[in-house]
């Protein structure tokens, strides 16, 4: 986006008349403003050489170690880098990871859109700003806490239900099972959608909120339920509010560590059978594992790192442009 | 109606104008009606469980209050009904877990949340052993936070004067774009960078001090973003008042600006703040382990609170559980309280213009 286009969309009305005013200034700068430019400007650059640096360092480490992987890196299904011959791969790391975060998005999205509509449309306003400040409060929780109540309540808790989705689900292979039920890629899934639903159900409801008033009048002067409302004027506005958000939920679903790593099994098994005793995935990888990797191992994980880096970025370049798309939203993204 | 219906009888009049609505009490009935039978047919029939009942019940309900809307009122409006009632229960489906865990978190944390709890660390405590304490993690998170914001706060500012105030054209969006990336960037690769760096290259050792560094990482892209918008919202009239009276930008800057947009920078440098106090991936793989109360975070492994749950929550003995609840506890009163504090800075000391 032009950064010029933004800043008079943003500053409504009195930003324009700045540039002026600046450059009136910048007529008569002084030593401290040079020095004080200077600060600004250099923090800027220091800012751009840390990500520069943190894509080179993981490059650097990455690199070799996968140059001494005697496996195929993409499609291997295990970990034993520090073996004779060095042999890891990527691919059940990635599944896990992709799987968990599909099944949280599955499940939390349709839920946070519900909660969104309802703080934004349906709850008398007083109530509705009350809830609206608890779910972002709710946000806050650290994932250490979901990680544990995942672990000791939910892994336990879930066996029950799990039993259940195979004794009438069965017949669908995903829900194929063993027969044991405690850490899965479900639960995880389950986790991991709980984390997501503050943080999508904020940014829904804000693009819910700005759904232009006459859309709304017009679809109510023509005898419309609210239900016709929200289908017709308040949903089809938030689209590309909806989207940005689930893609922000899901980038936020890959990079989560210690509470995943909490509820999957740790185990090298491609699989999509969700309620097996089977799953892992990048981020868990590298926190459980970095304190037995010898020195291909660092490596190893270092690499597994650099896959998930480019996987988010990627996921956030994708939220960027939809969110560029509709200027709109920005504000409410951020 | 009743007057031009004396005149000449009108097709319309078999019509109403508004079609059947049910009563307001009808709601209430039927869900008395459905959570009895519900209840009536756990206990008949093999059904079991408090969350089971509730699951059933509230399904049922939906799906019969929809039907009585539709025999009454008709399809358009039953579907309303049907949509409203999702919308509620997607609500309380939210709420449930979310609540629950804060719930269950207060529940099982108060077994253990005392004064030893607080004052004591782990040195020399077996995982059995019913003592023992999180202060050694409490000291190690708030150092390393402590640090962390005194590098992050003035560099995140400074970034964030340079797009508000100095940046044109292709550079000043390169900088916005890198505060984008770093807002996604997981904090486990935050970790990992730190370890790359400052302990596998530069052959430090692993110590607060390294955490700290991958705190300032994850802190800075939400100082940044915070601050811009603050000082976007600044009005120009004052910027203005300032360079007529013959003040330098950096004085203007320094003077005016900063001081106008502060309690908003103040508020996102405390939910910042909040965000990093819980932190445990990137700080678990750069401060070591150590169960000891080590007051210096630059030299030595340092415990964390995060860390603290991690590890306790992952031995086999209750008591070590109770100790990781306890410390989640610790936690969250923590964030909360600076999430709160923070809004009602944001709340009651908003930009003036």
């Amino acid at each position: 986006m032009d950064d010029d286009e933004r800043r008079d969309t943003i500053g409504t009305g009195h930003v324009a008349p700045r540039r002026s005013a600046s450059s009136l200034a910048v007529g008569r700068s002084s030593r401290g403003d040079v020095i004080f430019r200077q600060l600004a400007r250099g923090s800027g650059i220091l800012l751009l050489l840390i990500i520069i640096a943190i894509a080179a360092f993981l490059v650097s480490k990455a690199v070799p170690a996968i140059a001494k992987d005697k496996s195929n890196f993409l499609t291997f299904t295990g970990w034993d880098p520090d073996g004779n011959p060095p042999k890891f791969g990527i691919a059940p790391l990635a599944a896990g990871t992709l799987i968990t975060s599909a099944l949280a998005l599955i499940m939390g999205v349709p839920v946070a859109v519900g909660v969104a509509l309802f703080i934004s449309h349906y709850a008398p306003r007083r109530m509705a700003q009350l809830l609206g400040a608890m779910v972002d409060l709710l946000a806050a929780v650290p994932s250490i806490v979901y990680g544990l109540f995942g672990l000791i309540y939910l892994v336990p808790a879930m066996a029950k239900f799990q039993g259940l989705l195979h004794k009438y689900f069965g017949f669908i292979p995903i829900f194929s099972s063993t027969g044991f039920y405690t850490k899965s890629l479900l639960v995880a899934g389950v986790v991991l959608a709980i984390m997501i639903l503050p943080i999508v159900a904020a940014i829904s409801r804000e693009v819910f909120l700005q759904t232009p008033r006459e859309h709304v009048e017009a679809a109510l002067a023509l005898g419309a339920t609210k239900w016709e409302v929200m289908r017709t004027a308040v949903i089809p506005y938030g689209r590309p509010g909806i989207i940005s958000a689930t893609v922000l939920g899901f980038g936020r679903a890959l990079g989560e560590t210690i509470a995943v790593a909490l509820v999957l099994p740790i185990t090298f098994k491609v699989t999509l059978k969700i309620l097996d005793i089977q799953g892992n995935s990048i981020a868990a990888e590298i926190a459980v594992y970095y304190g037995d990797a010898g020195k291909v191992g660092r490596g190893a994980l270092i690499a597994a790192g650099l896959v998930l880096f480019a996987m988010t970025l990627l996921v956030n370049l994708i939220a960027r442009a939809i969110v560029a798309r509709r200027r709109d939203f920005r504000a409410a993204a951020a | 109606m009743t007057t031009s219906a004396g005149i000449a009888p009108s097709p319309l009049r078999s019509q109403p104008l508004r079609g059947n609505r049910l009563p307001a009490w009808s709601f209430f009935a039927v869900a008395v009606a459905v959570f009895a039978v519900t209840a009536g047919a756990f206990a008949v029939t093999k059904l079991s469980g408090t969350v089971d009942y509730f699951v059933l019940a509230v399904a049922a309900y939906v799906v019969i209050q929809s039907a009585v809307a539709w025999a009454v009122e008709g399809r358009r409006h039953a579907k309303d009904r049907f949509a409203t009632l999702l919308v509620g229960v997607a609500f309380l489906v939210a709420l449930v877990p979310l609540v629950g865990i804060v719930g269950y978190t207060i529940h099982r944390g108060l077994t253990r949340f005392d004064v030893t709890f607080l004052t004591h660390s782990m040195r020399n405590v077996a995982e059995q052993d019913p003592n023992g304490g999180a202060y050694h993690a409490i000291i190690g998170t708030v150092e390393q936070v402590a640090i962390a914001t005194i590098i992050a706060v003035p560099f995140g500012v400074f970034v964030a004067i340079y797009l508000v105030e100095y940046s044109r054209g292709k550079f000043g969006q390169l900088v916005s774009f890198i505060v984008d990336v770093m807002t996604g960037l997981p904090s486990i690769v935050a970790g990992l960078f730190i370890y790359a760096l400052w302990i596998l290259d530069l052959h430090q050792g692993y110590s607060g001090l390294a955490g700290s560094l991958a705190l300032v990482i994850l802190m800075l892209p939400t100082i940044v973003r915070t601050s811009e918008e603050m000082l976007k919202l600044v009005p120009d009239s004052l910027r203005e008042g300032s360079y007529a009276l013959g003040v330098p930008k950096w004085r203007t800057i320094v003077r005016v600006v900063l001081p106008t947009a502060l309690p908003g920078v103040v508020t996102g440098v405390m939910l910042a703040i909040a965000r990093v106090f819980g932190e445990t991936a990137p700080v678990l793989l750069v401060i070591g382990t150590s169960a000891s109360i080590n007051y210096n975070p630059f030299s030595g492994s340092q415990g964390s609170l995060p860390v603290f749950i991690y590890n306790e929550a992952q031995q086999a003995n209750a008591t070590a559980i109770t100790r990781a609840w306890a410390g989640a506890l610790t936690l969250i009163a923590i964030v909360m309280l600076l999430n709160i504090v923070a809004r009602f800075i944001a709340r009651f000391a908003r930009v003036r213009g």
